[in-house]
């Protein structure tokens, strides 16, 4: 079953690309510590994607004549994974990259094309999902805020949630009911681009569990937006909300949350020499299961590359992934507990203690476990 | 030759051979002649001997899908056994018996399981760091007294004329041999699993219905298919393969065995428990194969060891020590 997802090697071409992004990564982590580092995904640096965009690190698979490089997704993992692994701050062009102007470049209209893209390519744009609603969660279907036409394009009222980087972003890509009640579901769902200084756009930071505000509240009263607010067809964001998520449920992002933590704990290890039996065994299981879930994910960049949307074993690969993930922060406290007298540095702590507090965000983002289970069961022809 | 080429009359000779009902019949205790002499017929048995000893010279990658079709038709004989048992002796300028070669690696008077040790005459066994052919004397495989099992308990003799084992020893080549047929029986236990799943109706509905077993069954498929992906990375690189992607293999193929021999059982309920029913062709040697020539706590031992001597970060040791080149 699933019998597409075969082992594939990363393109020459593409693992040529390490050297470079992988000093850049380096540079931006060298003097941040390893708890720092952990929050990759929400390190919000505006310079430092601005700087990987002009190195021609973004707009991977993105056209030349948009200011992408056309490389295509091979070109792009070889780049997260060395992002990621070294915990850059990524926020700033995440989104963005991944999946706003794929997004565009797919629906968009060619002026859109034209204004967006290549803003984004250069690190210059920081886009949010507006997705999540207080009544709308996995069921995203039940979106009750609304676009209504207005003569010169269209209002906005309602209120989104739970909406990584809109403190800090520049424009959303909101799903929004443009037709219907709720009650309606899938159709009559529409994707606009809201510019968040609009007037009658607030946003209210959301306090995490570790102290962060990557999240947040955004209210629309009365937002006017311009006609060419619309990206794709009214009354098909349904459809490309489906298309958008395939981008980004398939990436290598959905392995390495914990691997900043990793990297210190065995770190930690070979500094002390432990390596009786029990040790030796959870650090040859941490290391089968990473680089089996490493060849699966690009495995899954090689349906990417066929063009193909890879949705149920992207799915399959990020439920792994994320397990994976969640099981480091819980394995290693107890390794490290489980030898209470041998000194812990206060980094390795401190990183220890994030993961573990910021962990279960790893199976809710992108969609819940549960969601991408049922998505795999009809992949499999159950229901 | 691709792909297709090999793999396709191979699984249909199999599909014929080794039908339950022929499987049945071995594990009874009848004769394995015909089924042994249509394989041997098929000329794969020389898959990984090299060309100039005049066998396919095939590279393991091609052959990993032959082995987990071995394990999606429970083939009760030493096929992936013996084949790599002929490419060893014909690299060493050695014959090799005609009929199934078993791998043990046992010092001598030391006693080891040995899956299929009842249906195979000979075997090539290491010790020391050495391989010798031995012809199993009547008498000296026993029963291991397991319902249905055609393992054997063999007990190790002194290897006469003998030539070097291959880097990372005999039990690695016999582990990623493991886990193809792990993977390969648990892709048959994943499509058996679902269509009862849609067939069995309770409650009004079929079972497969009901969101829970829908879970169940969506991790069992994730397990079947990181255990086919680890096999393939093991099989990846050379013949024989670096330690650190035969361990990886093992390892994630052996964890996942138990848990897809599981879900399968509690899916099927007491039907599958009986004796009659397929299931336990494969879920019995689900479990055989992951206990033996390693586990997957001796095979994360191991990778731990290796993976502990060397400085650099995780996804550097992953991608330079256990990835397919391109």
């Amino acid at each position: 079953m699933f019998d597409t997802l075969v082992l594939a090697a990363l393109p020459v071409e593409d693992e040529a690309l390490r050297p470079a992004i992988r000093a850049i990564a380096e540079e931006a982590g060298k003097a941040v510590s390893a708890d720092v580092r952990a929050r990759s995904w929400s390190g919000f640096d505006r310079a430092f994607s601005r700087r990987l965009g002009e190195a021609g690190f973004l707009g991977l698979t993105l056209p030349k004549r948009y200011g992408g490089a056309e490389r295509g997704p091979f070109a792009r993992f070889v780049v997260v994974e060395e992002l990621l692994c070294a915990g850059a701050p990524v926020a700033a062009h995440w989104i963005a990259d991944r999946q706003s102007a794929p997004l565009i470049l797919g629906y968009g209209t060619e002026a859109q094309r034209d204004y967006y893209i290549p803003r984004i390519c250069r690190g210059e744009l920081v886009f949010c999902i507006g997705m999540s609603e207080p009544g709308s969660g996995s069921d995203l279907a039940s979106v009750r805020t609304r676009a209504d036409r207005t003569a010169n394009g269209w209002r906005v009222n309602g209120q989104k949630i739970w909406t990584t980087n809109a403190a800090h972003g520049d424009y959303m890509i909101a799903l929004l009911r443009t037709s219907g009640t709720a009650d309606d579901r899938h159709a009559g769902l529409s994707q606009l681009i809201i510019d968040l200084k609009a007037p009658g756009v607030t946003v209210r930071p959301i306090v995490d569990l570790t102290g962060d505000a990557h999240f947040a509240e955004v209210f629309f009263e009365d937002v006017e937006l311009p006609a060419d607010a619309l990206i794709g067809n009214e009354g098909e964001g349904w459809k490309q909300v489906t298309a958008e998520l395939a981008f980004e449920r398939s990436g290598p992002e959905r392995i390495y949350s914990s691997v900043v933590l990793l990297d210190a704990w065995i770190r930690h290890l070979q500094g002390g020499g432990r390596d009786d039996s029990a040790t030796l065994a959870l650090v040859g299981d941490f290391t089968a299961r990473l680089a089996t879930l490493r060849a699966m994910s690009i495995a899954c960049t090689a349906r990417l590359a066929l063009g193909e949307s890879p949705v149920v074993e992207a799915s399959l690969v990020k439920d792994l992934g994320t397990s994976f993930e969640q099981e480091l922060p819980v394995a290693i406290g107890d390794d490290l507990a489980g030898h209470p007298d041998e000194p812990v540095d206060a980094e390795l702590y401190r990183t220890l203690l994030y993961v573990t507090h910021i962990a279960p965000s790893f199976s809710l983002r992108g969609g819940t476990r549960e969601i991408l289970r049922g998505i795999i069961a009809r992949g499999m022809g159950l229901r | 030759m691709d792909y297709s080429d090999i793999l396709e009359p191979f699984e249909r000779m199999l599909e014929t051979v080794a039908t339950p009902t022929a499987v049945r019949a071995i594990e009874r205790g009848e004769p394995v002649d015909a089924m042994w002499n249509a394989i041997a017929a098929s000329g794969f048995l020389d898959a990984l001997v090299a060309e100039a000893a005049g066998g396919f010279g095939l590279p393991v990658a091609t052959v990993q899908p032959l082995w987990q079709a071995l394990g999606r038709h429970a083939v009760p004989l030493p096929v992936g056994e013996t084949m790599i048992a002929r490419a060893l002796l014909a690299d060493a300028g050695l014959a090799a018996p005609t009929g199934p070669v078993l791998l043990v690696v046992a010092a001598p008077g030391q006693s080891v399981v040995v899956p299929l040790g009842l249906v195979a005459r000979h075997a090539l066994v290491e010790q020391d760091g050495q391989l010798g052919l031995v012809e199993i004397a009547p008498g000296s495989a026993a029963s291991t007294g397991v319902a249905a099992s055609l393992a054997a308990r063999i007990e190790g003799a002194a290897i006469a004329a003998s030539f070097p084992a291959p880097a990372g020893g005999l039990r690695a080549l016999a582990a990623l041999l493991r886990a193809a047929l792990i993977a390969g029986a648990a892709d048959r236990l994943v499509t058996m699993t679902t269509s009862y799943a849609n067939e069995r109706v309770q409650f009004g509905k079929p079972i497969g219905r009901q969101q829970a077993l829908q879970q169940n069954l969506a991790v069992m498929a994730e397990d079947a298919v990181a255990a086919r992906i680890a096999s393939q990375l093991g099989c990846a690189g050379s013949f024989p393969p670096p330690l650190a992607a035969a361990a990886t293999a093992k390892s994630v193929a052996s964890k996942a065995a138990a848990r897809i021999a599981a879900t399968a059982h509690a899916v099927h309920g007491a039907i599958g428990i009986s004796a009659e029913h397929d299931l336990q062709l494969f879920t019995r040697r689900l479990h055989e194969w992951r206990l033996a020539d390693g586990s997957e706590s001796y095979w994360n031992r191991q990778l731990g060891a290796v993976r502990l001597a060397d400085a650099g970060a995780s996804v550097d040791f992953v991608r330079t020590r256990i990835a397919p080149a391109a």
